[in-house]
């Protein structure tokens, strides 16, 4: 037993992955988990059991869309009951006004919604779907009107970069108290789709402007998070606060990951809630074990006086790039990739963006 | 322009900030979006008495009166503790 690990801070439970969007930077994985190999209400309520013994702090519902999950009041309830702060991820595609009430009489103590585009065209098109910025707009305020406290999620890339200030108006007309300006991430199917998602450095410190000036403008009313894109980095960043070190994810399918995106990493056995506890996994899971605390990394990691800030950066990046899900992340200015990185998004950024591959079933 | 915290500020916590005891941790914590605020005993003290209607001139008169301390200490540390927690999001006047 490994019981010197300190407990999680939050668990992201990824209820589904039949969602009414076909983003083509979901983080989901390329390969999506079938409604018939969810998991069932009764594992969830065990599961959230587990993790609130386990020391929890944080449960954020995902998917997919959690809302297609009938379940989903039941679960926030018993996350309530013990005392788990409660976040539903949804794209407010299927909100009603009945289910917003629901959800804050159940216990949700906040509401986060993606908006993928500040005019209805783009929203669509980046979204891979019809109407669905009226519809954001309508479920903001359906949630709103239930008084839960919203936020706004914009990932953002090289198509919608140019209405970021009209995302930061947008988020303070919905009554959001806090907008997170995330940059694509490129795992997954975001790094399928890079050559279309990538910016250039130029709209990149362009945003970090608007963003510093937003922050200053607008503090005590809006919390502005923004998610540096780390193609132009100097510094890995710190991936998941460290691998297997305050997060865990659970997929649809009950498959323990320190990461939504770790399985990427195909030569990690991952363990399943169907089969273990969650602090046996969090303790002793070899795959959470991998890359935990700084005795696994290479140099020029291992003598580095910031492996404890950063922690290696990102697994999944490195074996993207790499070929090597142990080597340095190739974000950090020390590793022999680095030049290659910022060489990809340069050239792929200077390019005419090709056209999506949405997000599928398969 | 940004929000400054006065005197006769009555703060409270923002939507969605949660302050609860963690048993595993034995810590009196702020719970928000995504982010937890690890509090020692006095921020403790001070949070679980602002509740929108009690004003900062008040809060500590009455921390100075329980705690058998000068005011003025008392109000300077807590009008920059809350200007702190307002422009990290935490609070709300």
């Amino acid at each position: 037993m490994n019981e010197a690990v300190a407990p999680p801070m939050g668990m992201l439970a990824e209820l589904t992955h039949r969602c009414p969007l076909a983003c083509p930077y979901c983080s989901n994985p390329l390969t999506l988990q079938q409604a018939a190999n969810e998991l069932d209400t009764t594992t969830w309520l065990r599961v959230l059991d587990e993790a609130a013994g386990l020391g929890v702090l944080q449960v954020h519902f995902s998917g997919g869309e959690p809302l297609v999950r009938t379940d989903l009041e039941t679960l926030i309830a018993h996350a309530a009951k013990r005392g788990l702060y409660s976040n539903l991820i949804t794209s407010g595609m299927t909100m009603t006004a009945a289910r917003a009430r629901a959800l804050a009489d159940a216990g949700l103590d906040h509401a986060q919604l993606s908006l993928q585009d500040t005019e209805a065209e783009g929203a669509d098109y980046f979204a891979g779907s019809k109407h669905s910025l009226a519809k954001k707009q309508a479920a903001a305020a359906m949630l709103r009107e239930a008084e839960l406290p919203l936020t706004i999620n914009a990932v953002m890339h090289r198509g919608n970069l140019a209405h970021l200030e009209a995302m930061i108006d947008m988020a303070l007309a919905l009554d959001a108290g806090r907008l997170e300006v995330a940059h694509v991430q490129y795992y997954g199917w975001a790094l399928r789709n890079r050559a279309a998602l990538m910016p250039t450095r130029a709209q990149i410190d362009v945003a970090t402007e608007i963003v510093t000036a937003a922050r200053a403008r607008l503090s005590g009313r809006l919390v502005i998070d923004y998610v540096v894109p780390d193609y132009y980095a100097s510094r890995p960043k710190a991936c998941m606060g460290g691998w297997a070190r305050r997060f865990f994810n659970v997929d649809p399918a009950g498959n323990v990951l320190p990461c939504h995106a770790a399985q990427t990493i195909t030569s990690l056995h991952f363990d399943t809630v169907r089969e273990k506890s969650l602090g046996d996994i969090w303790r002793n899971s070899a795959a959470f074990n991998q890359f935990r605390g700084t005795d696994w990394m290479p140099e020029p990691c291992q003598g580095c006086e910031r492996r404890e800030i950063d922690w290696g950066g990102c697994r999944c990046q490195a074996l993207a790039l790499t070929g090597d899900a142990a080597a340095t992340d190739p974000a950090c200015g020390l590793s022999p990739q680095h030049a290659m990185m910022h060489e990809i998004a340069v050239a792929e950024a200077a390019a005419p963006a090709p056209e999506f591959i949405y997000r599928r079933m398969r | 322009m940004s929000v400054k915290v006065e005197g006769a500020s009555c703060p409270a916590l923002a939507r969605g900030v949660k302050l609860r005891f963690d048993e595993t941790r034995d810590q009196w914590m702020l719970n928000a979006p995504e982010r937890v605020l690890v509090l020692d005993e006095i921020a403790q003290t001070i949070l679980e008495r602002v509740d929108g209607k009690l004003s900062i001139n008040e809060l500590c008169w009455q921390l100075a009166v329980d705690f058998a301390a000068p005011q003025d200490i008392i109000q300077a540390d807590v009008m920059e503790m809350m200007q702190d927690l307002l422009e990290r999001g935490f609070n709300r006047i």
